[in-house]
């Protein structure tokens, strides 16, 4: 989790919330999640398991379109 | 009773000695229908012992709803860390004015506890002015953003 809450630190566009996920069934529910960890951005793109630093940023920012 | 042994009291209240400026966890909880904010609190309550620079601002999610939403929060137990800059510490009086908390957007749905405590003392160490521990090239990528973006992550307890 700590990768996400550095990236939201670093940057003033980026908010990162970890939610646990079995106090929260339903968040858990609508994103499908059955393994974690599980990263969700922008209700969109999925991420699963852990990944190296530059390979999440590039993921979860950069990999649709423009 | 505390949650944490000694050695991890000593460990974290060492590690906190780094804090060069008051960290805010504000913490939404409701007292009725929340089967978790108990349980949030018992693990937040640990923290201020260990530091004077670490401050636990409990809000009332039913009673003060415009700030749950300033700070994007739609559901409790939840955490949202920011940070003062003036230092109550040094401050003459020592008091604790929270008027002027800058957001750091990190943010704990659910409570944190195994290894989400881990990463919430991550978060007060970063908050409370600690380094960055992302690559320079991250952190140029990162500058780049310029759209708000949201990210959720998903994790367990253990």
């Amino acid at each position: 989790m700590t990768l996400a809450h550095e990236m939201a630190f670093a940057s003033p566009h980026i908010t990162a919330y970890a939610v646990e996920a079995t106090e929260h069934p339903d968040l858990a529910r609508k994103y499908r999640v059955t393994g974690v960890p599980k990263t969700i951005v922008d209700n969109t793109i999925e991420i699963l398991g852990a990944l190296p630093e530059d390979a999440f940023i590039e993921q979860a920012l950069f990999s649709q379109a423009e | 009773m505390s949650l944490l042994g000694s050695a991890d009291q000593t460990r974290l209240r060492t590690e906190f000695e780094q804090l060069t400026r008051p960290v805010h966890l504000l913490f939404f909880t409701q007292s009725l229908g929340c089967e978790t904010c108990a349980q949030t609190r018992q693990v937040l309550n640990e923290l201020p012992a260990l530091s004077s620079r670490v401050i636990i601002d409990e809000v009332n999610f039913v009673l003060e709803p415009d700030r749950a939403r300033r700070y994007g929060i739609d559901r409790v137990p939840a955490i949202a860390v920011a940070y003062a800059q003036i230092d109550h510490v040094s401050a003459a009086d020592g008091s604790a004015d929270s008027g002027d908390l800058v957001d750091t957007r990190i943010r704990f749905l659910g409570t944190p506890a195994g290894y989400e405590f881990v990463s919430l003392v991550q978060a007060v160490l970063l908050a409370g002015g600690g380094e960055s521990q992302l690559s320079e090239a991250s952190r140029q990528r990162l500058a780049s953003v310029q759209r708000p973006v949201t990210l959720h992550v998903f994790t367990t307890p253990t």
